[in-house]
């Protein structure tokens, strides 16, 4: 509380009690030394910890010794459920009218528009299911535009021969294997499409 | 004084002088210039309409003719400002209802705008020509009725993404036949009907009509006799763009477009059908703006259409235009200016990405090499990439980048961000804007508060680590006026060490932070000329909080007003004497 009495003709208050630095309180380090701690440090340190609490990482000078993939980084901490932030993104709310507006309207009138991802591509697609009359239909239309192949769905074995597997996923959360139900029952539950590759989708496979 | 100038002559100088920094120089000078400019100053700007009295400014400046007053904090803008918060403009309007009779513009933004204050307007001001709502609310279409109804010179009725309640399109037929002044009509923002008929009737009849922002409610078809009445528009704004094809109404429709020769800008276009899209291509060689940020159309369609607008100069778009379109626009639109790009899925919980990434960015700032202002949401970046833009791009002046999802770090490395944003500071010497996203230390601090110092907003997120940020950025950044801060790990050292240079700011916003309920009342006691708000709603009655009690949300301006007396019970003034200690 010291410092929130100080006299008014010190307006800057002794800022080494809130300085960022590694190793214990009362040692000093040089600038340079600091440079490269914060550049090491941030895989580390979660957010919001205090600066007092010296650390493993206090080697200065070594390259990095961490390891940002294993360790992950500063503050990626994500919860388990996204929940939605308020206010965030920053996104005034009569885009946001917009955007749902846009999203009810999509539902109603123009088609039922699934997001189709495929591992290992950066990107999503979409598609409109109500373009397809059955399985063979989307599937080639998948094929064409992932440039792969996927195969021949059998009930017992799923997609043999390819090391993709489409999957869905529908109303209650679950992913399942496309081809499983039947076409209408796949339409009117499917929230999105995943192209799995290797064994991932193996699992799915439904057992009669 | 032998060689003095008569008052005639310094005034007809003072004149040439429009902005309001050069004014308000010249008024220091002596008394006799004050006093000149003060009865000739025409044009006012409030920015923040608790930091003065309505009577003061009445007082200083009798002959004011137009006036700007801003009200919320630009938080408000993402719902971080409670409803009942303040920024009602009808103390305004009273005063001047009395005082300025020859008042001819008002220009609102984030201000509560009753329909008694736009009865209050047209009745009050006989020569009123200039009406811009900017994100305003607290009015219905009744209001507007009076507006049109009563206001005879009006020019101008602009209501930009205000909240209107919107009983119903009947207003516009208030406009009297005889009225034939329309200039520029913004309507985009209500969602019932307006009678077509009306509006048609009106456009023919007003001969200077430049700038016509239609709303979603008007159909496609019913656009082009609309062009065909105002071939001279400037500016338009259609409503939705989406109809089966139909032959003879888009021949029609492009033949419409084809005559409007000095169309500059276009927007609208909800719900955009790529099919109608060509009825524009007469259009593009000459258009400058184009926002397409409601423009649910996607790619091939939407590159193709801005990359044949080779004078665009302002795009905003929603992130369908992808990395690829942006390549395009880098290669087709030399003379852009600003880039906004919105996401059309905020909320998106997928892990994959939608195929606009820091490329895009990366690609425009390469190709464009006029482009000053960015606003850009992404959902990866990297350090590499807001080097090569800060490197590619030092006459930035306004760069807003908003990594969607917070404390994201650099996609490649899993650095935080900092030398990203800390080449931005250091390259464009000129910026004057900022906002900040994705994983950040208080490093960055220490590169704006060296670096920025044109630097006169700043928007902050989840970033910092420490006190020693917000001090970095309130000691270092000279130019500094506004500074909004959200869920960051800012608290009481920095601010009440940094107490004198708030009072050199409009304003401070800090939700989510660390700040006590004892630093605020501290600051407010060094700092008489601050109004401090503590905003807080929590049941709990004020005196009972401890010093120690971390503030929710704090708002901190300069005024010569004193504490305002309209606050709501949530939010207290730490001023010694304010109202909510004695009720």
């Amino acid at each position: 509380m010291d410092a929130l009495c100080a006299p008014a003709d010190k307006s800057i208050i002794d800022l080494e009690a809130t300085e960022l630095r590694l190793g214990l309180p009362g040692t000093s380090s040089s600038s340079s030394e600091k440079l490269q701690i914060f550049v090491g440090r941030s895989n580390k340190r979660p957010l919001g910890e205090s600066s007092m609490e010296g650390s493993s990482n206090s080697r200065s000078s070594s390259s990095s010794s961490n390891d940002p993939e294993k360790d992950g980084c500063l503050g990626c901490s994500i919860p388990p459920s996204k929940t939605q932030v308020v206010g965030w993104p920053p996104i005034r709310s009569y885009r946001k009218n917009s955007l749902q507006h846009k999203k009810e309207e999509e539902a109603k009138f123009s088609g039922i528009y699934v997001k189709v991802s495929m591992d290992g591509a950066p990107y999503l697609r979409k598609i409109d299911l109500g373009g397809y009359e059955g399985y063979r239909q989307l599937l080639t239309a998948l094929e064409e535009m992932f440039k792969l192949a996927i195969g021949e769905y059998s009930e017992r074995d799923g997609y043999k021969g390819s090391e993709y597997a489409p999957t869905y996923q529908d109303k209650d959360g679950d992913w399942m294997l496309l081809g499983d139900v039947p076409w209408e029952m796949f339409r009117s539950s499917c929230k999105k499409l995943r192209i799995m590759k290797g064994t991932e989708g193996v699992g799915l496979t439904c057992s009669p | 004084m032998a060689y003095s100038f008569p008052e005639e002559v310094l005034e007809h100088v003072f004149s040439f002088l429009h902005s309001d920094r050069d004014r308000n120089a010249v008024s220091l000078v002596c008394k006799s210039w004050y006093e000149i400019d003060r009865w000739s100053r025409r044009r006012v700007f409030i920015g923040n309409c608790y930091a003065i009295s309505p009577r003061a400014v009445i007082r200083r400046f009798p002959e004011v003719r137009s006036i700007k007053i801003k009200g919320k904090p630009h938080f408000a803008d993402f719902n971080l400002v409670p409803d009942g918060w303040g920024g009602y403009v009808f103390p305004w309007i009273t005063a001047m209802a009395s005082s300025y009779p020859w008042l001819e513009e008002i220009h609102l933004k984030r201000m509560v705008v009753t329909n008694a204050c736009l009865e209050l307007i047209a009745k009050s001001f006989k020569n009123f020509r200039v009406l811009v709502l900017s994100t305003c609310e607290g009015f219905s279409t009744d209001g507007l009725a009076s507006i049109a109804a009563n206001c005879r010179n009006l020019r101008e009725l602009d209501l930009r993404d205000s909240e209107v309640d919107d009983l119903s399109g009947h207003w516009l037929s208030h406009f009297p036949d005889s009225y034939t002044s329309l200039v520029s009509l913004n309507i985009s923002c209500l969602g019932s009907e307006v009678s077509f008929s009306a509006l048609e009737r009106l456009v023919s009849r007003c001969p200077n009509l430049r700038s016509l922002s239609l709303n979603r409610a008007v159909p496609i078809d019913r656009i082009a006799c609309l062009l065909r009445q105002a071939p001279q528009l400037v500016e338009l704004g259609t409503g939705a763009y989406n109809a089966e094809l139909r032959p003879d109404v888009f021949s029609s429709l492009s033949g419409a477009f084809s005559c409007l020769k000095e169309l500059r800008s276009l927007s609208g276009f909800w719900d955009a059908v790529p099919a109608y899209i060509p009825a524009v291509y007469s259009v593009c060689s000459g258009i400058t703006s184009l926002n397409l940020s409601y423009t649910t159309m996607q790619n091939p369609d939407l590159t193709k259409l801005v990359s044949q607008c080779p004078n665009l100069q302002q795009l905003w778009v929603l992130d369908y235009i992808e990395d690829c379109g942006l390549e395009a626009v880098a290669a087709s639109c030399k003379d852009l200016r600003e880039l906004r790009v919105f996401p059309s899925d905020p909320y998106e919980e997928d892990e994959f990405d939608i195929a606009l990434t820091e490329r895009g960015l990366v690609s425009v700032s390469e190709g464009c090499t006029n482009l000053q202002s960015v606003l850009y949401f992404c959902r990866q970046m990297s350090n590499a990439a807001l080097i090569s833009i800060a490197q590619n791009r030092p006459n930035l002046t306004r760069f807003r980048l908003c990594i969607i999802e917070p404390r994201s770090p650099d996609y490649l490395t899993l650095q935080p961000l900092d030398a990203g944003f800390g080449a931005i500071v250091e390259h464009c010497k000129g910026l004057r804007r900022l906002s900040l996203s994705g994983l950040l230390t208080d490093r960055v601090f220490e590169y704006i508060g060296t670096h920025a110092k044109k630097l006169e907003m700043l928007s902050v997120a989840f970033a910092g680590e420490s006190d020693l940020g917000l001090h970095l950025v309130l000691s270092g950044c000279e130019s500094l006026r506004k500074l909004e801060i959200r869920d960051c790990p800012f608290g009481d050292k920095a601010l009440l060490a940094n107490a004198e240079k708030l009072e050199t700011m409009r304003s401070l916003w800090m939700s989510s932070c660390s700040v006590s309920f004892g630093a605020c009342k501290l600051l407010c006691r060094r700092m008489p000329r601050l109004n401090v708000e503590v905003i807080d709603e929590t049941s709990e009655v004020a005196e009972s909080r401890p010093e120690s009690f971390t503030v929710q949300k704090l708002y901190i301006y300069r005024s010569v007003a004193g504490p305002r007396l309209d606050m709501p019970d949530y939010v207290l003034s730490m001023g010694e004497e304010s109202p909510d200690l004695i009720g």
